[in-house]
């Protein structure tokens, strides 16, 4: 087959999608029709069609979304766009987006350490969450009790227009609050960027260390997409 | 210290009597909140003075009848805690001797804490600001049941009880509003439903969640329906799956039919 005509076949593949196409999911899909097609052919195909898409002249663009690739309407219609579908407008409370953005960044995480972080209760914030499908439930930490593990969905990369966890912005560094006058000040050490930071574990608190382990320190639910 | 103009603002007599104060998510955001307006430096809290304007905030709260949630009040006596430490000299091991190691600073604590939550309060801001779906950006909108080939359906999830509540309120919507049928005195027993359905199972291997309200010709006997799955959820008769988030769910029983029809013996009634 030319190259043209299977661009356009992966074009029609990713229009018809009801989910943002994945590699995986295209060549499954093309392996029938094609013997040789690498994931890094259709990479370079995408990336040429993304190209193409990103021009002025259209109203749409084609995203790396979620592990898969997804047609999307440009930003700059969205007032004409929100007109068309009549959709709840996308609400999420400050106490929500803190939440998601700690379960973001420390997933797997449990509902004790997200309660420490933010100083309140999550119960109520974790519920809507669940509810928008913006989180999901992992499984459940090996710990007395057995409190259920927390992460993002799939939903979450979707609705954030996030490639993988690993494309969520770097975390600030900690230092840029208030004005620390000089090192001799700190009441303790200095926090490098992008570490966590050194929480000292009160007692009953179940704070999911990061270790270096294989295994992960909670029983693995099967993950729903 | 002088006294606080932004809470003053706040204690208006008009004021209806249920505000909810948004502003501070919590005790950490208060924190925050005084230590930006002062213009403290994070790492040498004054704590006398932000533990004096914490409690004024508190009471502000109250007088206003305001819920003023445990959290609030645990940091209180966080705050309170941490100030009279400071006034104690270092402490002295049993000897007599100052400790080798130098005591942590009471504040370091609450100064980690402090620095983690606004960490995440930016990250959150971070996520706000970028282009999301169904506000900037939309993308087309499906029918997913239509969609989905029951053929290639793959389980990979278990359903929680949240998605069986949100089918189920999908099928409770789909029956008509207004029903004319005769009132009859039929008994719906879950204990019925709940033989009903095993036999189903055990028939067919699987059933759609939809399967089971084929036959329901009400709205209560599709409750009767929900809760007769609920309770075999609960006994562990059945497991419900689910292909995709938008998928079907279906549900199988784990066990035989002897060794299940003796255990329903059992268990129920």
């Amino acid at each position: 087959m030319e190259e043209m005509p299977l661009k356009a076949l992966i074009e029609a593949l990713i229009f018809a999608s009801d989910t943002p196409l994945t590699l995986d999911r295209l060549k499954e899909v093309l392996k029938e029709v094609l013997k040789e097609v690498t994931k890094k052919d259709l990479q370079r195909l995408i990336a040429e069609m993304m190209a193409e898409y990103s021009l002025p002249q259209r109203g749409i663009t084609l995203v790396e979304v979620a592990e898969g690739y997804q047609f999307r309407t440009r930003p700059e219609y969205a007032d004409w766009v929100k007109k068309l579908k009549k959709t709840k407008p996308f609400a999420l409370s400050q106490p929500a987006l803190e939440t998601l953005a700690i379960i973001a960044y420390k997933q797997p995480i449990v509902r004790s350490e997200v309660e420490r972080i933010r100083g309140v209760d999550a119960g109520g914030v974790l519920h809507t969450l669940l509810e928008k499908k913006l989180i999901k439930i992992l499984g459940r930490k090996d710990v007395p009790g057995k409190p259920l593990v927390y992460g993002t969905s799939r939903r979450f990369l979707e609705m954030f227009g996030l490639k993988d966890l690993s494309s969520l912005p770097t975390l600030k560094d900690l230092a840029l609050l208030g004005s620390p006058a000089g090192e001799e000040q700190l009441p303790f050490l200095p926090v490098e960027a992008d570490r966590e930071i050194p929480a000292a574990p009160a007692v009953g608190d179940l704070i999911h260390q990061e270790t270096e382990t294989d295994e992960p320190p909670y029983e693995v639910a099967k993950d729903s997409r | 210290m002088e006294p606080d103009n932004s809470f003053a603002e706040l204690e208006q007599p008009e004021l209806p009597l249920k505000v909810k104060l948004e502003i501070f998510e919590g005790p950490l955001d208060l924190l925050l909140h005084l230590i930006k307006k002062n213009e403290i430096d994070i790492y040498d809290i004054p704590i006398t003075v932000i533990t004096q304007q914490y409690l004024e905030y508190l009471e502000m709260m109250k007088s206003l009848n305001l819920d003023v949630a445990g959290d609030f009040l645990l940091m209180a006596a966080t705050l309170l805690h941490i100030k009279s430490k400071m006034l104690l000299p270092p402490a002295e091991d049993e000897l007599g001797e100052e400790k080798e190691e130098a005591e942590e600073d009471p504040r370091a604590e609450l100064v980690r804490r402090l620095l983690e939550y606004q960490r995440f309060k930016e990250a959150a801001a971070e996520l706000a600001k970028g282009t999301l779906l169904d506000r900037e950006v939309f993308t087309r909108q499906f029918f997913e049941e239509k969609l989905l080939p029951e053929a290639e359906e793959v389980i990979i999830g278990e359903v929680t009880l949240f998605d069986l509540l949100e089918a189920i309120k999908k099928v409770l919507k789909e029956i008509p509003l207004a029903e004319f049928q005769e009132i009859t005195l039929d008994q719906l027993s879950i204990k019925e439903k709940i033989h009903q359905i095993m036999k189903e199972i055990w028939d067919r291997e699987s059933l759609t969640f939809t399967d089971l309200f084929v036959s329901s010709s009400s709205r209560g006997e599709i409750i009767v329906t929900f809760l007769a799955l609920l309770e075999l959820l609960r006994l562990r008769m059945v497991k419900v799956f689910q292909a995709d988030s938008f998928g079907p769910i279906r549900i199988f029983s784990p066990i035989e039919r002897e060794e299940g029809q003796k255990r329903l013996q059992e268990r129920i009634w």
